[in-house]
């Protein structure tokens, strides 16, 4: 299908082909559901993306991208921008030469995530322009609009998407491309280097942008009316947009897109059109909060509506008051993991020792449910080890020999790395032991590449970080690798002998994930033959 | 058609959900409707709870299926169907897996295809459009394995629609 031509898009592939057609460089990011498919369509369609570690990295990736003057993508789901805040909130300070577009992606009713953030926060605190598209070709189009917010007031530009407008597909017309600018480097000496006396004037120029972007947001079309019946007024944002008009068709809408900073007189004159204002929004009371701390008396959603995502019924439910008890969702067949999967035999070892088990994110997780209900917790990434190390400080001796971190080989990667740091630099009196779960893909998003596959997102091959090698010049003395098989008794015997040894012992547990084995065979053979075995083609005669 | 049809696809993680609402929104885009589809992935990846809700017609607003608003419920596993069961209007049309005879296919993984190939014979797309939808959606190794179960889908849905 030729790219120009309207197709079905889901919003992820919408922002990949905007990238592409708006001349994007380098898209960088990390994966987490729902923004993985931006990259890996960006990719696809011959744009160049690349995995980050984390996305405090692909972030200052993206920084360094739009400081030579090219456009960056940058994405991420809602807790990668925990990780990245860091660069994030300076580079606002610094500001930027070409486009800084950075997406977060987050899950209200959280399909796939650890927890129910609300975003839209970040864009305020950051202080720094945000769009929320409400489908695909806004997804589109706003990821074009965004590139242009951003060169216009040299500013990072916040692309707040949802797992409903990430993972809907519906009809894009895309446009024509536009030329990429030059890459070029000028010195700004006093602009990027944020010590005090540089830092001072930089937030005043942000503010002061802020300030143009106030008066902006009340003339751009991106906030337009939608007019209807003066009876009932909405004001929204995002997918809710089309929640709501589908549940209250008649009524007029103030259709936000611009949300940061907001548009408070056109929002006030919206307020005063109608006989009842109501702020339809999903997660938290961001637009009702702002709306009636500037004086508007406006009706928001009741708290039971924080929860979860919003949908046309519950839309309905909050026009007509009706706060009784929503039904319960029927009853799911939860995700397990996979048959012949790896990582059963860990789990199975950990639940026969009784062992106290500082768990991180990715399928593992799934090592929480029975049969094996050996997790004890499981925060954020990278967490299982530093946590690990804090029980090991403080629990009495015979609990503190018991407890083990295990980490998945894409989550060590992004931030397991300086938990073993703190681990030789403060090691707790019983010793510890870590086990990497190397599945050699990160598997729960979808099998994407990372830093220790030794390829890139596109599969091919580049340089690997090897574990064993990185704990051993760390200053681990006991660094082990255990092929994953059915060999349980094995496994449990060897955390048996590293939990008694009472030293700091670091346990690489290698199987490829099931699902993703056969491609990573091929990958392999491919770069097999790139190097070594004649090409197919000189077979032919 | 001046409605709008909603249609909710449901099963387990590897049953071929998603590709059967993909095939189902591409052949309804291609019949000139406007089309949303929407679904859940991440976690169902793992052999949980999986459903796609593909809406089309004249315009589509919300991306989701309101619950008891499905025109046609289709369902790839058996025991998916009661939890699922509330999705379907008044009236609504149960596809349900037991009207699929798996040894009827040329290939068992094609059941989702089948499944289509029933609902077809309830829906204004044409043979064309379902065809051309197949071949942009699945790799061409697969198109004449998926064309047999969707024909075969297609016969048991109208065996059943004239008894």
């Amino acid at each position: 299908m030729s790219l120009t031509e309207r197709q079905l898009l889901s919003g992820d592939s919408a922002i990949a082909l905007a990238a592409l057609h708006g001349g994007v460089a380098l898209g960088s990011g990390y994966p987490g559901t729902p923004s993985t498919e931006i990259l890996e369509y960006l990719a696809h369609i011959g744009g160049k993306a690349q995995w980050s570690p984390n996305e405090k990295v692909a972030m200052e990736v993206g920084i360094g991208v739009a400081y030579g003057g090219a456009r960056s993508l940058v994405t991420m789901k809602h807790v990668g921008l925990n990780v990245a805040a860091d660069p994030f909130f300076s580079v606002a300070h610094t500001g930027v030469v070409g486009a800084l577009v950075v997406v977060s992606a987050d899950d209200p009713g959280m399909a796939s995530s650890q927890n129910e953030q609300d975003n839209r926060r970040y864009a305020v605190a950051a202080a720094v322009p945000m769009l929320e598209p409400a489908d695909s070709q806004e997804a589109y189009d706003f990821t074009l609009a965004a590139m242009e917010i951003s060169e216009r007031w040299e500013i990072p530009v916040l692309l707040r998407v949802t797992t409903r407008v990430c993972h809907t597909q519906a009809p894009v017309q895309p446009r024509a491309a536009v030329p990429p600018p030059q890459p070029h480097f000028e010195h700004d000496l006093r602009g990027r280097n944020l010590i005090p006396s540089n830092a001072r004037p930089a937030h005043r120029r942000l503010r002061q942008k802020l300030s143009e972007m106030t008066e902006w947001s009340e003339l751009t079309p991106l906030n337009r009316l939608v007019p209807g019946d003066k009876k009932l007024g909405i004001i929204t944002s995002g997918v809710c947009f089309m929640h709501a008009r589908e549940a209250a068709p008649a009524a007029s809408f103030l259709k936000l897109g611009f949300t940061h900073p907001l548009p408070l007189k056109k929002i006030a004159k919206f307020v005063r059109s109608v006989e009842r204002c109501v702020v339809i929004e999903e997660g938290d009371p961001y637009l009702a909060d702002a709306i009636r701390a500037a004086g508007l008396n406006v009706e928001s959603k009741p708290e039971m509506f924080r929860f979860g995502e919003l949908n046309v019924d519950r839309i309905r439910r909050i026009l007509a008051h009706d706060h009784s008890p929503e039904p319960a969702r029927p009853p799911v067949k939860p995700p397990e993991l996979c048959d012949g999967c790896g990582h059963h035999v860990v789990f199975q070892a950990l639940h026969n020792l009784d062992c106290i088990v500082a768990g991180d994110i990715g399928c593992y997780a799934l090592g929480v449910l029975p049969p094996y209900s050996a997790m004890d917790c499981c925060v954020c990434m990278g967490s299982s080890i530093p946590i690990g190390l804090g029980l090991r400080h403080v629990l009495p001796p015979a609990e503190a020999k018991r407890v083990v971190s295990v980490i998945g080989d894409s989550t060590f990667v992004h931030s397991g790395m300086t938990g073993l740091a703190e681990m030789i630099y403060n090691p707790p009196p019983t010793g510890h032991v870590v086990v990497i779960l190397d599945n050699s893909t990160t598997a729960m998003t979808g099998h994407q590449e990372h830093p220790g596959t030794g390829r890139t997102l596109d599969h091919a091959a580049t340089s690997k970080v090897v574990y064993e090698d990185l704990g051993r010049a760390l200053g681990i003395e006991d660094v082990r690798v255990f092929p994953l098989g059915k060999d349980c008794a094995g496994f449990q015997q060897m955390i048996v002998e590293a939990l008694a040894s009472e030293k700091l012992v670091l346990i690489v547990a290698r199987r490829p994930c099931v699902l993703a084995a056969k491609s990573i065979r091929e990958y392999e053979n491919r770069d097999k033959c790139a190097t070594g075995c004649a090409a197919p083609e000189a077979l032919v005669p | 058609m001046k409605k709008n049809v909603n249609v909710v696809i449901a099963g387990l993680g590897g049953q071929g959900v998603i590709k059967a609402s993909d095939i189902l929104s591409e052949a309804a885009f291609r019949s000139g409707y406007e089309v949303k589809k929407s679904e859940i992935h991440g976690m169902s990846q793992r052999g949980g709870s999986v459903t796609s809700d593909v809406r089309f017609g004249p315009q589509v607003l919300s991306p989701m299926v309101p619950p008891g608003e499905a025109d046609f419920l289709v369902v790839l596993a058996p025991d998916q169907v009661e939890v699922n069961r509330g999705q379907l209007r008044a009236g609504g049309v149960l596809l349900a897996p037991d009207l699929i005879d798996p040894a009827a296919l040329a290939n068992r993984k094609s059941f989702n295809v089948a499944l289509l190939g029933a609902l077809s014979a309830h829906l204004e797309i044409s043979a064309e459009n379902w065809q051309a939808a197949m071949h942009s959606v699945l790799p061409e190794k697969l198109h004449a394995a998926n064309e047999q179960a969707f024909a075969e889908g297609r016969r048991a849905a109208a065996t059943r629609l004239q008894p």
